[in-house]
């Protein structure tokens, strides 16, 4: 009996809030940067094309729609030759970006991706590539790895020593 | 079998073994690196450091190295005692110093030992905040990348490439932390085996270049088991497919055949594959000369409407399966029916065949040759006509050093105490060849003799074994020290297509066996599968011999068989102008099929299921790793399609493989053991089929979602007890069903181990395939007399074919990285007829032959028989030549000398062109 009171007066109390819904899609609703919506590629802070192409993001994910293959830059450097995502398979769980070792693959606060034909839900590289960092400024992944590139030696990378002179035999 | 105690769990282990492989062998996880199952210990890396003491009481115990410590009753070990965990994981932490942030562009990430073994210690953290070492790379040739940053000095390249299979250009360099592991200079490695350094290295330094190009992880590739079709040794390989492209060919381990290693024919040689000269579609020849391209169905029609009530003939071949080979004589009968080997190729080959279906000697795998204590090589430049086999000889002659070992109580795992007590002693190996070979290094006595010449040697030394020693010192010293042994291995082939020869090494091998020994013969023959080709067809009709009675013929069906390759130009003319119907069944497209009529696309091996007979008589059965693309069909498919089209009564009732393999196996009495190569159609392992793809298989939503978002069903494998999906349970199948190693925590091929019934010991599931043959009673006579004795005008020289793992091999030469290390065709001299012709290295001379001239560069040779001249043989240019057939040599006064490939220096400042590029100078 005092339980059902006890609803009935919640109920009550509940009439005179301020509702939750908002008069999408005129009014649009506040999401915040970290909100797992449309995926992106982005850019590092020199341009290039941040993903590397080493699968771990298609690897992680739990859906399987990802595809891509790894293709070589003329300096020795990774990129994709495609990038496939399947987003009418895609479930947004984020688990992609967590994967990305180069920040690459970002979820973004866009959720408006509807489309009246299925197939349009494929998004090659093209879509998802963005002209810009996303979340993460400043990181480069070749800046850090030990792979030569066309704009870094072996050597200067981060934390890296110039490299030895094998013919040395000094200590 | 001693009782050790580790972590208080009682182990029954053998006798003679070290920790690490009784840990392994017991199924407890103690990581490694420098170890390698095939080479040893050295004890460099300390990753398998485990807590010994002394007796019950002991609490405060030792570290010792588990790799360098043999069991012994009673022992006591800890691998979860503190002292052990934490110096385990100081050690991948300083090995993890200099690693660089890498493994997302690696392409050993995901197959890692490396790896591996710091998740399996539990290293997370970097604490080292120091700079890191950083190395230049170095240009190693078109099939292996160097990456030296990522190296952690475990030795192993330097160990198998030297120690293991006799390399002498890669080479540990440099002292103290500046160890580096490279050649003396950047440039093309030597050795034919360089491609295991890609599987040895426990890291990314030695990586796969043509996977490179267009890479996927290990997780992403859709593999099955499969047999290498680079040459008749037969090793098992993994091929791994992504997006309808062959990537990679992985070892398959098979205890009795290619072991832990491959050729880097077989390894890397599979490229064709991929390539544009693929046929696609069938193809009908219009008036003008053009094909058109026809659907399947219409294809099969047509023939079978040029066939039906006609006279058809077929020409088979050596390198498609046993299964279409078998179809296509059952359709055509016997006496239409020709093997498909050239004419003095198919007298060999079945020669060989002949004697080894009845000579008493052991006809041997490669494991058993590596126990051989002599070796006896006639007139085969074995690295280059089969390999493996020659990988296995190398450690055969380290027998010697094992019995000093032995004697000396030092266990084999000692590599390098055994190494360094045999130093150069060695076992015997007596190489009798017309020029010099890739064994000579290691080889006791070397003989150089013309062809026949090495026939009339044998039957010598034949002779001499039996009691009966010639006036030729060299063969009783050859025979004594054969008769020396306990198991002599006398190794030949086909090479100089000469019978006196391959009798003679029966009859040396009879007579070791009559004396007692545990005799071994082993034949080197030309491709995948002739010996099954032969076995098959016993006398069969020669190509030449269908011919000449072509204008009787109507059709013609030819299965993957370039004739260029067998006949003369005059007698492709003839073929052409008989006026039959020409059906020309091929993987690739080629000269031949210009000339045919239909023209058929097969699957590559790689596509298709069958069966192939190695040189050791063993059939092996291969599976399609992905299915064909566009409308191609596997060969065996086309010839059940065909003769059914035609109304054959027989073929039309069969309608599978496994009924095709019953039909075969019910042919003759050989053949009997072939259904039971590898389970058939309807076995399942835990109630599933075998799974083609990896558990973490990726993609499988996106990858064909740009051609439509509603995915289709994965293909259905009809024929064989694997499936083209993820579900299936990777584990306790036959040896031969394993597609790919894979294991909780051991992501990289090491993972092997937890396949085998005990370290490198068999696979769990057996080896795979089924012996054919097995030594009988008969002892073989040499009736070497050497019959054709022609006369030899002073100036004219006796061809001798020189064999090239990379260019002398038909399909494997159209891979890019192959062809390009064939280089061009040439011709061979030794160092006083390029004298006498005025010539050096990289000149030109010009070789007449049957009134055809060819200008060919000249190599120089070590070692040459008399009047005696190589050329290169399975080289387009050089097709015609034929073995043993005479040639006038001129120099070419018009000659312009190639120039040198100029390998990359960057000798200081300036950046060479690429990262392959890089130099080894600062």
């Amino acid at each position: 009996m005092l339980s059902q009171l006890q609803t009935m007066w919640t109920i009550l109390k509940h009439t005179f809030t301020k509702a939750e819904t908002v008069q999408y899609p005129e009014e649009q609703p506040y999401l915040a940067p970290r909100y797992r919506g449309r995926i992106v590629l982005t850019r590092d802070p020199d341009g290039e094309e941040r993903c590397v192409a080493c699968n771990l993001c298609a690897a992680v994910c739990p859906v399987d729609c990802i595809a891509l293959q790894k293709d070589t830059r003329e300096d020795g450097s990774w990129y994709p030759e495609f990038f496939r995502i399947n987003f009418s398979r895609c479930i947004m769980c984020g688990m992609c970006e967590e994967a990305c070792p180069t920040y690459a693959i970002q979820l973004t606060p866009d959720f408006e991706m509807c489309e009246y034909d299925r197939q349009s839900m494929v998004y090659e590289k093209e879509h998802l590539l963005i002209n810009g960092v996303g979340k993460y400024p400043g990181y480069n992944f070749y800046r850090v790895s030990g792979l030569k590139t066309a704009y870094k030696d072996k050597g200067e990378a981060k934390n890296e020593a110039r490299p030895i002179d094998v013919r040395s035999l000094l200590p | 079998m001693p009782t050790i105690y580790v972590d208080g769990q009682q182990l029954s282990v053998k006798e003679g073994e070290n920790i690490l492989e009784a840990c392994l062998n017991a199924g407890i996880d103690l990581p490694y690196f420098c170890w390698h199952p095939a080479m040893g210990s050295i004890g460099s890396c300390r990753q398998c450091a485990v807590v010994q003491y002394q007796n019950e009481e002991d609490t405060n115990g030792r570290i010792v190295m588990g790799c360098m410590t043999p069991v012994t009753e009673g022992a006591r070990f800890s691998l979860s005692a503190d002292k052990g965990t934490e110096f385990r994981e100081a050690v991948i932490e300083s090995l993890m110093l200099n690693h660089p942030h890498d493994c997302p562009v690696c392409a050993e990430g995901g197959e890692c030992h490396l790896q591996d073994m710091t998740v399996m210690v539990g290293h997370r953290d970097r604490r080292y905040k120091g700079l890191k070492n950083t190395y230049r790379n170095q240009y190693l040739g078109p099939l292996i990348s160097h990456e030296m940053n990522r190296c952690i000095t475990c030795y192993r390249c330097e160990r198998y490439y030297s120690d293991y299979a006799g390399g002498t250009d890669l080479s540990a360099q440099a002292s103290h932390d500046h160890v580096y592991f490279g050649r003396h200079e950047a440039g093309v490695l030597e050795s034919e085996f360089s491609g295991n350094l890609v599987e040895v290295c426990p890291t990314g330094v030695f990586t796969d270049k043509p996977l490179l190009k267009h890479y996927s992880r290990k997780w992403d590739l859709q593999s099955a088991p499969s047999i290498c079709t680079g040459c008749a040794v037969g090793c098992n390989i993994a091929p791994g497919e992504r997006y309808g492209k062959l990537k990679r060919v992985h070892n398959r381990f098979n205890h009795e055949v290619n072991g832990y290693f491959l050729c880097d024919r077989g390894r890397f040689g599979s490229g064709y594959v991929n390539s544009p000269l693929r046929l696609d579609y069938a193809g009908l020849r219009k008036l003008d000369g053009s094909f058109q391209a026809i659907h399947q169905q219409a294809a099969v029609d047509t023939a079978a409407e040029w066939i039906k009530g006609k006279k058809v003939a077929a020409i088979g071949s050596p390198r498609a399966s046993l299964e279409a080979n078998y179809l296509l004589r059952e359709w055509v009968g016997k006496e239409n029916f020709a093997a498909g080997f050239s004419d003095r190729e198919g007298q060999v080959v079945h020669q060989i065949a002949a004697i080894l279906k009845t000579t008493n000697a052991l006809c041997p795998s490669i494991k058993q040759m590596e126990a051989a204590d002599a070796i006896l090589i006639l007139g085969e430049d074995v690295t280059h006509t089969a390999p493996r086999v020659a990988l296995g000889l190398r450690q055969a002659v380290r027998n010697k050093a094992h019995q000093l070992a032995e004697q000396a109580g030092l266990p084999k795992w000692q590599d390098a105490a055994v190494r360094n007590l045999a130093q150069d002693q060695r076992s015997p190996m007596i190489i009798v060849s017309p020029l010099d070979t890739r064994l000579d290094d290691i080889a006791s006595e070397l003989v150089s003799l013309g062809a026949d010449d090495i026939a009339l040697f044998g039957s010598a030394v034949a002779q001499a074994i039996a009691g009966q020693p010639s006036d030729n010192s060299m063969a009783n010293r050859v025979a004594e020290l054969l008769k020396e042994a306990e198991r002599p291995l006398i190794v030949s082939g086909s090479s100089l297509l000469n019978n006196a020869v391959v009798e003679s090494a029966a009859a040396i091998a009879s007579a070791l066996k009559d004396s007692d020994r545990q005799a071994m013969l082993s034949y080197c023959v030309p491709e995948a599968n002739s010996l099954g080709v032969a076995l098959l067809t016993e006398e069969s009709e020669s190509i030449a011999g269908l011919i000449a009675r072509a204008s009787e013929i109507d059709v013609l069906v030819i299965l993957e068989n370039d004739l260029q390759r067998r006949i003369s130009p005059s007698q492709i003319d003839q073929l052409r102008s008989a006026g039959a119907k020409l059906i020309g069944l091929d993987v690739l497209e080629n000269e031949l099929l210009s000339i045919c009529d239909l023209v058929l696309p097969a699957a590559s091996y790689a596509e298709a299921e069958g069966t192939l007979v190695s040189s050791e008589g063993r059939a092996q059965r291969y599976y399609p790793v992905f299915t064909p693309a566009a409308e191609r069909m596997p060969s065996w498919k086309w010839l059940l399609d065909l003769p059914t089209a035609c109304g054959h009564s027989e073929i039309s009732k069969l309608t599978h493989f496994d009924q095709i393999v019953e039909a075969c196996a019910a042919s003759c009495e050989l053949f009997r053991p072939l259904t039971k190569v590898a389970p058939d159609q309807g076995f399942r392992s835990h109630g599933l089929k075998i799974a083609r793809k990896t558990h973490r298989y990726s993609g499988r939503t996106a990858i064909n979602a740009n051609l439509s978002v509603h995915e289709p069903q994965q293909p259905i494998d009809h024929e064989s007890p694997l499936t083209f999906s993820m579900e299936g349970i990777n584990r306790d199948q036959p040896a031969s069903l394993t597609p790919f190693y894979w294991s909780p925590g051991w992501n990289s091929n090491q993972s092997l181990q937890k396949f085998q019934a005990e370290v490198d010991g068999p696979l769990r599931g057996g080896s795979a395939g089924q012996r054919l043959l097995e030594p009988q009673t008969e002892t073989f006579k040499s009736t070497a007399s050497t019959t054709n004795h022609f006369k030899m005008q002073p100036s004219q020289w006796q061809l001798v074919p020189i064999y090239r793992v990379h260019g002398s091999e038909e399909l494997s030469a159209v891979t890019e990285e192959i062809s390009e290390l064939a280089g061009e065709a040439f011709i061979a001299l030794g160092a006083v007829v390029a004298e006498k012709l005025g010539v050096g290295e990289g000149d030109g001379v010009i070789v007449s032959h049957f009134g055809d001239d060819q200008s060919l560069e000249v190599k120089i040779l070590t070692r040459v028989a008399k009047n005696c001249i190589g050329y290169s043989a399975g080289y387009a240019q050089t097709l015609d030549f034929r073995v043993g057939s005479f040639a006038t040599l001129a120099k070419d006064p018009q000659w312009q000398r190639r120039t040198p490939q100029l390998i990359a220096t960057d000798g200081g400042n300036k950046r060479p062109p690429n990262d392959w590029q890089e130099s080894l100078h600062v």
